[in-house]
């Protein structure tokens, strides 16, 4: 097998790098970016709204994994048999219909109701953002609760013996063993999970949400533009991805792995 | 108040039958699934190539392939679709214009089988070459040794040899795949869910149109689960079990 030492300045990748800038230049000069600096304040509020939205699901997708992976691991059955479905039916059919499911069904259900129609949740109800933001946990809760029923099931036995035979309680012990050492199992799926779920972000656009993907569907039905808007929208979240992984990097290089 | 559980228990309107839309439905799976075998299998052509390309290439076909690569896997699957929908049907028109050719119509279905293959293919890629990497060495060289072929090698040494390597990750992608079909559904290809959401906009009875399309879906998930548990065991034979 050939050995994996490159360097960036070998000779034929100075010429990649060279017929990708002049790719570049030509775009830049031929196509059309007049629009770039109307937009350039909504496209800047769009990338927060995806990032708000990336940290928030994130946050609380994962705090739901945990009870269910929890359940799944060492629950009783009436516990790991539903944790287990959900998982099951999350993982099973596309977080688009999920979405769907959620805004167009939950809020045509919803608007039957007269006590709802009329309680302080209603405007909420009719926004798409609490949709968007439940089917995004949900959907992060369902893989990474999968995740999560691995680790659990994965900490030593020895481990939590050693903790009762300290005479720790149940929940100290889950406490200061199991959790930590679940969840630091479970941590290099995670960088590759919150990836995807930044990838996942843009379908909130198709239940109006104002993601910077609707944003740049905005420029596109504005500018009848094709190609520019989509290739920005690729390169930002292609930057995106780029700075999550760097992250994720310098996160893990912080966390000891000693033992694990 | 008690119209919404009148209005989620309307069976009939899942009726094969036309005033139904059970049928609607099923002919939305059949176009899924039928983009999704044909993504899958262009992902996998993709794949074996960009895999061998990556392990015994030159070093510029190895780099071009790693701008694929990851490019594919760091934009959102959406923005590809509709990256790859757009410039996949305007170069076919360019290039049947250069030969005189008219403009053609590309099929909803033929561009959405384009694009999942080329989603698949960059992912399909890693997979296959990380598969190809964990066949030990010695195994191949002792197969030279004894003066088998190049491809005898393969045939009765790496292939088997990278299967059991290469069925988890594979299977996941088909998983994948199956559910990535949905998001054509943005670009107008009437798959199932779009057919779902037209569905439950003319009858106004969503929820139970999502979630009969839902079922639909674990149904593919399960039943290709079993078939992936078979798959397994068979490449896996004569190994430790593992879990």
């Amino acid at each position: 097998m050939i050995p994996e030492t490159r360097r960036w300045n070998e000779p034929h990748r100075l010429v990649l790098m060279a017929i990708a800038i002049a790719i570049v230049l030509f775009a830049a000069y031929n196509m059309r970016w007049d629009w770039l600096p109307r937009y350039s304040g909504k496209l800047v509020s769009g990338v927060g709204t995806t990032l708000w939205l990336l940290f928030l699901t994130s946050v609380l997708g994962f705090l739901l994994a945990v009870p269910l992976g929890l359940a799944q691991a060492a629950g009783p059955v009436w516990l790991s048999a539903p944790a287990r479905a959900f998982c099951t039916v999350i993982r099973g059919t596309p977080l688009l219909l999920q979405l769907w499911l959620l805004y167009y069904g939950l809020g045509s259900l919803f608007a039957y109701w007269p006590e709802i129609r009329q309680s302080w949740a209603w405007p909420y109800l009719r926004s798409a953002w609490p949709y968007g933001v439940l089917a995004l946990t949900m959907s992060f809760a369902g893989y990474e609760g999968e995740v999560m029923r691995g680790a659990f099931a994965g900490v030593p036995k020895g481990e939590l013996e050693a903790a009762r035979a300290y005479g720790m309680s149940p929940w100290t012990s889950f406490r200061r063993i199991w959790l930590p050492r679940a969840i630091h199992r479970a941590l290099p799926t995670l960088a590759g999970e919150t990836v995807l779920q930044l990838k996942a972000t843009p379908l909130v656009a198709t239940i109006t949400v104002v993601d910077v993907y609707a944003i740049i569907s905005r420029v596109r039905q504005d500018t009848y533009l094709t190609y520019e808007p989509l290739l920005l929208l690729a390169l930002i979240y292609m930057l995106l991805t780029g700075v999550l992984v760097l992250a994720f990097r310098w996160l893990e290089a912080k966390v000891p792995v000693k033992g694990g | 108040m008690f119209d919404w559980i009148a209005g989620l228990a309307a069976w009939e309107l899942l009726a094969l039958e036309p005033p139904g839309w059970g049928g609607v439905l099923l002919k939305g799976l059949a176009v899924s699934l039928q983009v999704a075998v044909g993504g899958y299998l262009l992902g996998f052509l993709i794949g074996v190539g960009g895999a061998t390309g990556k392990l015994y290439g030159g070093p510029i076909l190895r780099d071009l392939l790693d701008v694929y690569t990851t490019l594919v896997r760091a934009v959102p699957e959406l923005v590809l679709i509709l990256l790859l929908y757009y410039a996949g049907t305007d170069a076919l028109n360019q290039i049947m214009i250069l030969f005189g050719a008219e403009r053609v119509d590309i099929s909803g279905l033929a561009a959405g089988i384009f694009v999942i293959g080329v989603v698949q293919g960059a992912y399909q890629t890693e997979v296959l070459r990380g598969a190809f990497k964990a066949v030990p060495h010695g195994e191949t060289e002792a197969a030279r040794a004894y003066g088998m072929s190049p491809l005898q090698v393969l045939r009765r040494i790496t292939l088997p040899g990278m299967l059991p390597h290469a069925v988890p990750g594979l299977s996941n992608l088909w998983l994948i795949a199956t559910k990535d079909t949905a998001l054509l559904a943005v670009v107008g290809v009437a798959e199932l869910t779009l057919v779902t959401r037209q569905a439950g906009g003319t009858t106004k009875s969503y929820f139970l149109f999502f979630c009969a399309a839902g079922l639909l879906y674990l149904m593919v998930t399960l039943l290709s689960n079993v078939v992936i548990r078979r798959i397994e065991r068979y490449a896996r034979r004569g190994m430790p079990a593992v879990r």
